[in-house]
């Protein structure tokens, strides 16, 4: 981590020092949560108590002063009202269809659904149009065009645009089956064409960033072209890519709000509802909330990953 | 042409193993190889000394079909393996390379490393492949590092497996490209004496080298490289203490000077 000051013995932890008043702060600051206890610290650069300590008191005075901002702004009042109203974000929770509207929480599981359908897709799909145009093959020549005319057509599109064109346009054709899914399915769709184009350039930039020599060595063991793509190449970039990977899916997750503009009654789309039947913006804060319950654990996973992956290897031994 | 090669003697011992014939390669502009004629006889050992940039990588890495060359032929055993519809993982099978640097997996173990090709590459079943993996790691002293990863090996260390991983594909010869060069000087020996097994052992070998001490004690001919020909060709008693060129003399002069022979 940071080289630059000597570590300092690890302690238990034992409470800060500082007594901790009992603010609105005092919440966020769970003992252990980021300290330098476990798998090492993280937020903390040096880990420690004296660190623990200034870090947490810079904490709760940068808390402190953006909470009491908002309270004595002059529409505190009506923003708490219109956004964090106990009893509407309960209700947009979990839903009246009686009253007209559905439960943020429940639609949540549709972004959810389309998460990890779309994510399967992209993974496969990216990585076929990595590898197209990595080839050299001169047999694959029109199909390495292909890919790059649909990644720079995919990646100058807005993903909004994409997704009206597919849920709109598509129905239209009425063609048998395929004019008929559901906005979900078309949302999916949108989806997947869009992120793969640069899924697939995370590919590429993975796959250029393991060394020639590795190729050379696979081959000249007697190993074709694919199984040393398959078990040389691939590994190696994809550990390489791991972090940018996960980014990219943490940016799917939220743009799947974005399908609600179909019609899909995802999360975005129940909040939506809720907001123009009510007239109290609260729903939106739900779904907000739900969304970091769901891309935060990602991200925190990432973390994980990365450090398994080094620890695996300079613990030396075998799994 | 000054680099003309093939010794008699040496051929009559039990077949010619590599023959290579007017070989040229250019990178571009560049020609690095420029005419290459040698022969090299089953069991022998010969040692390509030169200057960096002389060719002799070069002429190792085309032997292993590595690089594609401009013009000539190269044939094992009489069949010529540059010719069109040749399988190139065939004949990679059967001649091992091992680099300069190594150019282990980094994200598998030692035991990984050296059982993947024979796996996949000659269908070879796990345990079969790693039983033959662990008396090959016994054999160089590796067997306890058969679950370490490359990066928590020394360099000596990295390069024994790298001559195992090749040596586990059983070719019938060895290229070893400046295998000591990237290593501490205190690691150089126990690199060296894997190879004097090897070769005490009957395996054809090319090897590109600067250690000219090792040269002199291991080849059974040494051959000088300048600018992509074969300028001098002999056994190493002859080539480092009567060289007939004046190219190899002055070459070995450097060498002398900066204190390597």
């Amino acid at each position: 981590m940071d080289g630059s000051q000597p570590d300092p013995p690890a302690e238990p932890f034992t409470g800060f020092p500082a007594a901790s008043p009992a603010t609105v702060g005092g919440a966020w600051q769970t003992p252990g949560s980021f300290g330098s206890a476990g798998r090492g610290p993280r937020l903390l650069s040096g880990g420690g108590r004296r660190a623990t300590a200034i870090s947490s008191a810079s904490t709760l005075v940068v808390l402190g002063a953006l909470v009491a901002l908002f309270l004595v702004a002059p529409g505190s009042s009506q923003v708490r009202h219109v956004f964090f109203n106990p009893t509407d974000m309960w209700q947009s929770f979990i839903g009246n269809p009686k009253k007209g509207y559905y439960s943020v929480g429940e639609a949540i599981w549709l972004n959810i659904r389309m998460f990890l359908a779309a994510e399967v897709l992209i993974l496969g799909l990216a990585l076929l149009i990595a590898l197209i145009r990595q080839s050299v093959s001169p047999v694959l020549f029109p199909f390495r065009v292909l890919s790059l005319v649909y990644v720079d057509f995919f990646r100058g599109v807005p993903l909004l645009l994409v997704l009206l064109a597919i849920g709109f346009g598509v129905p239209a054709l009425r063609l048998p089956v395929v004019s008929t899914q559901s906005a979900a399915i078309y949302g999916v769709a949108a989806l997947v064409l869009s992120y793969s184009a640069y899924v697939s350039e995370v590919y590429r930039a993975g796959l250029n960033s393991v060394h020639r020599s590795q190729t050379a060595a696979a081959r000249s063991l007697g190993l074709s072209q694919s199984t040393t793509l398959r078990y040389v190449i691939l590994p190696q970039a994809v550990r390489n890519i791991i972090p940018p990977l996960l980014n990219d899916f943490i940016s799917l997750q939220k743009d799947t709000a974005l399908v609600s503009t179909l019609g899909a009654i995802e999360a975005n789309g129940a909040a939506q509802i809720y907001s123009s039947t009510v007239f109290n913006y609260s729903s939106y804060t739900v779904a907000a909330i739900l969304f970091l319950i769901l891309t935060i654990p990602l991200a925190r996973l990432t973390d994980r990953l990365i450090d398994r992956d080094r620890r695996r290897r300079l613990a030396g031994a075998a799994t | 042409m000054p680099g003309e090669a093939g010794m008699p003697e040496a051929a009559a011992a039990s077949g010619t193993a590599i023959q290579i014939a007017g070989l040229r390669k250019a990178f571009g502009a560049n020609e690095v190889l420029r005419g290459i004629d040698l022969e090299v006889s089953t069991h022998e050992v010969i040692c390509l000394i030169g200057a960096s940039g002389s060719g002799k990588s070069t002429l190792l890495r085309c032997l292993n079909l590595l690089e594609p060359i401009n013009a000539g032929r190269i044939s094992l055993w009489g069949q010529e393996i540059t010719a069109a519809g040749i399988d190139q993982n065939l004949v990679r099978r059967s001649i091992g390379i091992v680099f300069q640097s190594y150019n282990l997996f980094p994200h598998m173990s030692v035991l990984q490393n050296v059982t993947l090709a024979p796996r996949k590459a000659l269908g070879t079943p796990r345990p079969a492949a790693e039983e033959e993996a662990r008396a090959l790691l016994s054999r160089f002293g590796l067997l306890d590092k058969e679950a370490e990863f490359p990066d928590r090996l020394s360099g000596g260390q990295q390069q024994r497996v790298a001559i195992v991983r090749a040596l586990a594909m059983r070719p019938q010869i060895m290229l070893l490209d400046e295998v000591t060069s990237a290593l501490d000087p205190e690691l150089v020996a126990e690199v060296l004496d894997v190879i004097r097994e090897l070769a005490a052992g009957g395996m054809t070998m090319l090897i590109a080298t600067h250690e000219m001490g090792f040269a002199r004690d291991i080849a059974r001919r040494v051959c000088f490289l300048e600018e992509g020909r074969i300028i001098e060709d002999a056994p190493p008693a002859e080539l480092f203490t009567d060289p007939k060129d004046e190219r190899t003399r002055r070459f070995l002069r450097r060498i002398i000077a900066a204190g390597r022979l």
